[in-house]
């Protein structure tokens, strides 16, 4: 039989339809801040941010392997380096996110360094007592407020690109444009994440990472480099990280080092919206986030009872349902929105072969 | 002289941390397991001994000898019923299902006995010190670091004197061989998380008659346990009690040379040996 008969094709029915709605729904994302109120252009923008920092975190322990609790780090320093840059060398907030993402960058090579001496539960702690070493330091940033934190400058707010565009475009206050601005930045950010990620697992390397999280050894044997890919997802991510974190405090408007450096707001949310919604696919933090959402609306006068229910929801998940809320889903229905398992079809389309990649 | 004092303290402080970290050690040892929850659950043991001691009216030390069956009960009830069941050669689960308790039990009791900072009352041993030469030590720092030299050596002989140590070192090195020899490991395991839980409740009377506790002071507390532990090498209980030692000193006397650098300078401790010693100073010494 000819070879050129055959294809290798990751697309589905469902994938294509997941597609259109996706479109329809960036086109209606975007326009969002022509109909709708403040407050809730303020919650798309918590939803964005915490579905970008779950889907990096799913990225390094659903396919990394590396469960790290220490990602506060790069959401603090990165939030942290857009505040110095504003306040001490006048650069604009907007450059700034690229400013944070970088020093994320730079500041995960020691990191890792570190880290990947330890293996397995300790290198989770290892990160955790990087992020404490960060944040213990920073507080002796006296240039950024030290340990009581700071505010972002009148200037740097008010003058941040965009903003006055947005104000007569929209006849808004200046309060109110920074928070379109920052939700429209957010919304940026979160598609580049999920079609950066998508991308990312349908190359090569992206094989090579669900190879290793599906067998280390039989990975090895085909010529894997697992240090390799340890240290690309753990940089891609702590980059990511960083620039979300710096769109977060850049819309807060104010800093300290314990915001910044919070475990339970950037590492053990993120956890749980990943944990709950599934592990190890990019459709689980989105469902997990959705989830974090409503139960943090209906909850919100509960104080501690919201975070007990969230953490026995984690390990009920855990010990019943490992695949997470998605993992139902698509279980029940053989549902892919974003399938990565690569079929060999034949081009006349009567033979379908699925040959890899076993979900997990 | 001042140095003499920060060392000699710093040393008496490591006793502390020693504590922290000896369950940490066994339980790990035995079953390659880390509970995030760990120091949320000397935290649980510490508010355990002050109820007891405001209702019963007991002192401390009685209030912990009490406590410390109900906390086997309860570390043996969490391993059979939760840990058991994620324990296996993915480590994913057993880190999300502890760090979820972690943050359930911070916030239950923080829901029980609200944020405010707490003490568990020790009396005149409180203020009691010794003189020794040129330093002048508190009692109960002093019968800290007694106690964590006692609980290791009395871990020690349970490991390796005992029919349940041998058990233990057996489950730790071929579950499946052990169980073919009659023991159970699922039940080893709810022993050795019990017999863990006790220690935890001897570092809890220490944490919480030596200075104030609320419930958010849980995860600090697993960081430096977690930091003895690698120090000494992952496995050695000496080298558990010598990491705890490294870690007070540091601690002790960074806070001699800026009072704000006292944590750092106890991270920095383990980030340096981390990267001399990437196994520990006394690595695998059983097991």
């Amino acid at each position: 039989m000819a070879r050129s008969s055959y294809k290798v094709t990751t697309r589905t029915g469902a994938s294509q339809i997941a597609a259109l709605v996706a479109a329809v729904l960036l086109v209606a994302a975007i326009a969002l801040p022509t109909f709708a109120s403040r407050s809730l252009i303020q919650d798309m923008f918590f939803i964005l941010t915490m579905l970008t920092l779950a889907q990096f975190w799913n990225l390094l322990a659903g396919y990394g392997g590396l469960v790290s609790v220490g990602q506060q780090a790069f959401v603090g320093f990165g939030a942290y380096m857009l505040f110095g840059g504003a306040i001490l060398w006048g650069v604009d907030p907007v450059a700034g996110l690229l400013l944070a993402g970088v020093a994320a960058l730079v500041l995960a090579v020691p990191t890792a360094f570190f880290a990947f001496r330890l293996h397995g539960a300790y290198f989770a702690i290892g990160t955790w007592v990087v992020a404490e070493v960060v944040r213990l330091s920073v507080a002796q940033w006296k240039a950024v407020g030290g340990g009581t934190g700071t505010s972002l400058p009148r200037d740097a707010r008010d003058l941040m690109w965009g903003v006055q565009w947005i104000e007569s475009a929209f006849e808004v206050r200046s309060s109110e444009a920074r928070d379109i601005l920052t939700y429209w930045l957010a919304l940026a950010l979160t598609v580049a994440t999920i079609g950066g990620v998508y991308w990312f697992l349908r190359t090569k390397r992206g094989l090579a990472l669900a190879a290793l999280r599906d067998n280390v050894e039989a990975a090895r044997s085909v010529g894997v480099d697992s240090e390799r890919m340890k240290w690309i997802v753990f940089l891609v991510a702590a980059f990511g990280t960083g620039i979300a974190g710096a769109l977060i405090f850049l819309q807060n408007g104010r800093i300290s080092p314990d915001s910044a450096f919070s475990v339970i707001d950037w590492t053990a949310f993120v956890i749980f919206i990943v944990v709950i919604g599934g592990i190890g696919t990019i459709e689980g933090p989105i469902v997990g986030v959705l989830v974090f959402f409503a139960l943090q609306t209906l909850l919100a006068d509960y104080g501690s009872w919201y975070l007990m229910i969230l953490g026995a929801l984690g390990i009920a998940v855990m010990l019943f349902s490992p695949g997470g809320l998605w993992g139902i889903i698509s279980d029940r229905t053989g549902l892919r929105l974003f399938p990565i398992q690569r079929r060999l079809e034949r081009r006349d389309g009567l033979q379908q072969k699925e040959v890899e990649e076993e979900r997990p | 002289m001042i140095w003499i004092d920060t060392i000699v303290q710093g040393i008496l402080l490591g006793g502390l941390y020693a504590l922290f970290a000896l369950g940490l050690s066994l339980v790990f040892g035995i079953m390659r397991l880390v509970n995030l929850a760990h120091g949320d659950l000397i935290v649980l043991a510490a508010y355990l001994i002050l109820v007891l001691v405001t209702l019963l009216g007991l002192g401390p030390f009685m209030a912990a000898l009490l406590a410390a069956p109900i906390m086997f009960g309860i570390g043996w009830a969490l391993q059979r019923l939760v840990l058991n069941r994620v324990l296996g050669p993915d480590i994913l689960p057993p880190l999300l299902v502890t760090f979820g308790l972690s943050v359930l039990l911070q916030n239950a009791l923080q829901e029980a006995f609200s944020a405010d900072s707490r003490r568990i009352p020790a009396g005149w041993l409180e203020t009691s010190s010794v003189s020794l030469g040129p330093v002048s030590l508190g009692l109960m720092p002093l019968l800290t670091f007694a106690s964590a030299i006692l609980v290791t050596l009395a871990l020690q002989w349970l490991f390796y004197r005992t029919a349940l140590g041998r058990a233990f070192r057996a489950t730790s090195d071929d579950p499946t061989t052990a169980s073919l020899m009659g023991v159970k490991p699922e039940a080893i395991f709810a022993k050795a998380t019990g017999i863990a839980m006790v220690v935890v409740t001897i570092a809890a009377l220490y944490l919480g008659t030596r200075a104030n506790f609320d419930p958010t002071i849980g995860p600090a507390r697993l960081i430096y346990a977690f930091e003895a532990v690698i120090i000494g090498g992952l496995g050695s209980l000496w080298g558990t009690l010598a990491g705890g030692v490294i870690i007070g000193v540091a601690q002790t006397v960074g806070a001699q040379i800026n009072p704000e650098w006292q944590i750092l300078a106890g991270h920095v401790a383990f980030l340096v040996v981390l990267l001399v010693r990437p196994r520990g100073l006394f690595p695998r010494a059983f097991d």
